[in-house]
C-alpha cells in the first residue's frame, strides 16, 4: 500500500494519499518522478491529503515540494510530523 | 497507443459559422438582471428552452461593461448553442447583444421589455423560442475530427491529490490534444502564484511571454490594491486547506500541473476573448471557479475539464464540465458528481498514461452527448465577472 506520494527526491514534504494514518504508522512513500519508495513513520495523525514531513525543519526554512519552493516554515518541524498551516506560511502577498 | 490520434471522429452539431458544438441549446439569455423573470417565464412556457439568469447588466461602464457584452455575446456565440432568444429592459442594449450574436449566422432575436411589459414580451419571445426549439431539435449531428473540439481546463476545490493525480490527468490529455491541433484554455491568474515562472518558461515565444507576465503583473496590482491580509484566508480557500493545501504557492505548482510536460503555451487572452489560432491559450481569469468556466464559455470551448480533490460540484449552462477525482474520500462520499475516478494514479494501479486516455474517452462519449454528472444533477451556474462598480 500507498500512504504517501512525493513529487521530487528534493521534496521536503510528501501528501498522504490514504485515511487512518496516525501517530505511528509505518508508512510507504512513492516518489512519482521516479517511481522508487521510501519508508517514513508518522509522529502525528495525519488525514488524508495533508502532508507529512520527510525531514527535520528549522523556522525560516524553505519547503520544498514539485522540487520547488512552497513557502517557508514558521514553527519547527521533525520528520515524520504533519506540515500544515501551524508549521508552513506563504511567502507571497 | 492513446485513445485519440488525428484520425479520432466525434460526431458534433456543425454550426452556421463552422464551428462545432457538442450540445444543442436554445437559449433564453437576460441582458439584465430585471429581465431574468422574463426569460425564465419563456423557458417555463417552452420545453426544451433554457434560460440563463444573473445577476447584472445595468449601470456598468467601460472596461467592465464591455466585459459583461463579450461575456453574454460570446455565450450566445457558442457553438453548443443553436439559436438565442435576448430580453432586456430596453431595446439598445438588447439589440447590441442579438448584433453580436448574429455574425455566426445562427438565429437570434431580442425583446425589449419596456413600452410592452412582461406579459406580452414573454407571449413574443415564447412563440419565438418554440419555432427554435422545433427547427433546432431537427438538427442532425456529423461526423467531425477530434481537431475541431475546443476543450478548456480549471480546477477547484483543490487539494493536494489534485497536484498529483487529477491535475495530471488533463495535463496528460492536453500533450495528448496539443499536438492534433485542438484549441485548448486555461487561467486562474493568481493561481499560477509561484509557479508563474514555469508557465513563463513554457510560453512559445517572447511575444506570448511577455503578454503571459503582463497579465500575470496586472492581476498581482488588483489583489495589492485590495488587500488586507496575505490572503490565506481566501486563496488558498478554506475547502483548499481543509484538504491539505497550505500555501498559494503549493496551490499554484499543483494547478500548472494541468497544462502538461509538453504543451507549449501558443497564446493570450483577455477575459472572454476568443483565441485565433490552435494550441493552448492562456486566459486571464478569476480563480473562481464559475467565473473561469463562464468566461471560457463565452471564449467558445464547447468541453471543459474539472480536477477537483475535496468535490466542488461546478456546472454550466452551455459548456458541459467533465468532473476527475483522485482523492478516494471524495469518491466515495460524493460519487454523483465524478465523471472521471483517478484514484488509481495514487495507488500506482494505473499509469498517467493510462489516466489521461481514461479522460480523453470520457470525454469523446460526452462530446458524442452522453451528460456530464454536472448536466444530469442540473448544474447550470453561470457567473459573470465584474471589474469594478457600477456607475
Amino acid at each position: 500500500m500507498i500512504h504517501f506520494v512525493l513529487h521530487d527526491t528534493r521534496d521536503t514534504v510528501a501528501v498522504v494519499v490514504v485515511e487512518g494514518v496516525t501517530a505511528g504508522t509505518d508508512m510507504t512513500g512513492w516518489i512519482m518522478d521516479e517511481d522508487k519508495t521510501i519508508q517514513v513513520q508518522a509522529r502525528q495523525d495525519i488525514p488524508i491529503g495533508h502532508k507529512v514531513a520527510l525531514k527535520d525543519m528549522g523556522i525560516g526554512d524553505t519547503v520544498i515540494k514539485y522540487g520547488i519552493d512552497m513557502g517557508k516554515v514558521v514553527a519547527p518541524i521533525t520528520i515524520g510530523q504533519h506540515a500544515h498551516v501551524h508549521n508552513i506560511k506563504t511567502k507571497r502577498w | 497507443m492513446s485513445v485519440i490520434d488525428q484520425n479520432t471522429t466525434f460526431l458534433g452539431y456543425r454550426r452556421e459559422n463552422g464551428r462545432v458544438g457538442i450540445r444543442n441549446h436554445v437559449i433564453i439569455l437576460p441582458l439584465d438582471d430585471l429581465s431574468n423573470a422574463a426569460a425564465e417565464a419563456v423557458a417555463h412556457n417552452i420545453k426544451g428552452a433554457m434560460a440563463i439568469p444573473h445577476p447584472y447588466g445595468r449601470l456598468q461602464f467601460g472596461a467592465d461593461l464591455e466585459l459583461h457584452f463579450r461575456t453574454l455575446i460570446g455565450a450566445g456565440c457558442n457553438p453548443n448553442v443553436a439559436a438565442v432568444v435576448v430580453i432586456g429592459i430596453e431595446d439598445g442594449w438588447t439589440q447590441k447583444v442579438v448584433e453580436g450574436i448574429k455574425s455566426t449566422g445562427k438565429p437570434v432575436i431580442g425583446f425589449g421589455i419596456e413600452l410592452h411589459g412582461d406579459h406580452d414580451t414573454i407571449l413574443r419571445a415564447s412563440k419565438v423560442a418554440k419555432d427554435y426549439v422545433q427547427w433546432a431539435s431537427e438538427l442532425q449531428r456529423e461526423v467531425c475530427p477530434i481537431s475541431e473540439l475546443w476543450v478548456s481546463t480549471k480546477c477547484g476545490e483543490s487539494d493536494t491529490t489534485s497536484g498529483c493525480g487529477a491535475n495530471p490527468t488533463v495535463g496528460n490529455a492536453f500533450d495528448k490534444l496539443h499536438p492534433l491541433g485542438n484549441y485548448l484554455c486555461f487561467g486562474e491568474t493568481t493561481e499560477l502564484t509561484g509557479g508563474e515562472h514555469i508557465v513563463s518558461a513554457r510560453c512559445a515565444n517572447d511575444d506570448v511571454r511577455k503578454k503571459f507576465q503582463f497579465m500575470f503583473d496586472r492581476y498581482q496590482d488588483v489583489i495589492n490594491r485590495h488587500k488586507t491580509s496575505d490572503l490565506s484566508d481566501s486563496q488558498p480557500t478554506k475547502g483548499n486547506i481543509a484538504g491539505g493545501l497550505t500555501t498559494i504557492e503549493e496551490k499554484a505548482l499543483g494547478n500548472i500541473q494541468k497544462i502538461g510536460k509538453l504543451c507549449t503555451v501558443d497564446g493570450v487572452i483577455d477575459k472572454a476573448e476568443i483565441p485565433t489560432h490552435p494550441g493552448l491559450w492562456f486566459m486571464d481569469s478569476s480563480s473562481a471557479a464559475a467565473e473561469m468556466v463562464t468566461l471560457c464559455a463565452a471564449s467558445g470551448y464547447v468541453a471543459h475539464f474539472f480536477p477537483t480533490g475535496q468535490g466542488n460540484v461546478i456546472g454550466n449552462a452551455i459548456l458541459p464540465v467533465i468532473k476527475i477525482c483522485a482523492n478516494p474520500r471524495t469518491v466515495r462520499t460524493m460519487s454523483e458528481h465524478i465523471d472521471v475516478d483517478t484514484t488509481g494514479l495514487l495507488q500506482r494501479e494505473i499509469t498517467l498514461d493510462e489516466a489521461g486516455d481514461k479522460l480523453l474517452d470520457c470525454m469523446l462519449r460526452t462530446a458524442n452527448g452522453r451528460l456530464t454528472a454536472a448536466e444530469a444533477l442540473g448544474h447550470r451556474e453561470f457567473v459573470l465577472t465584474r471589474l469594478y462598480e457600477s456607475a
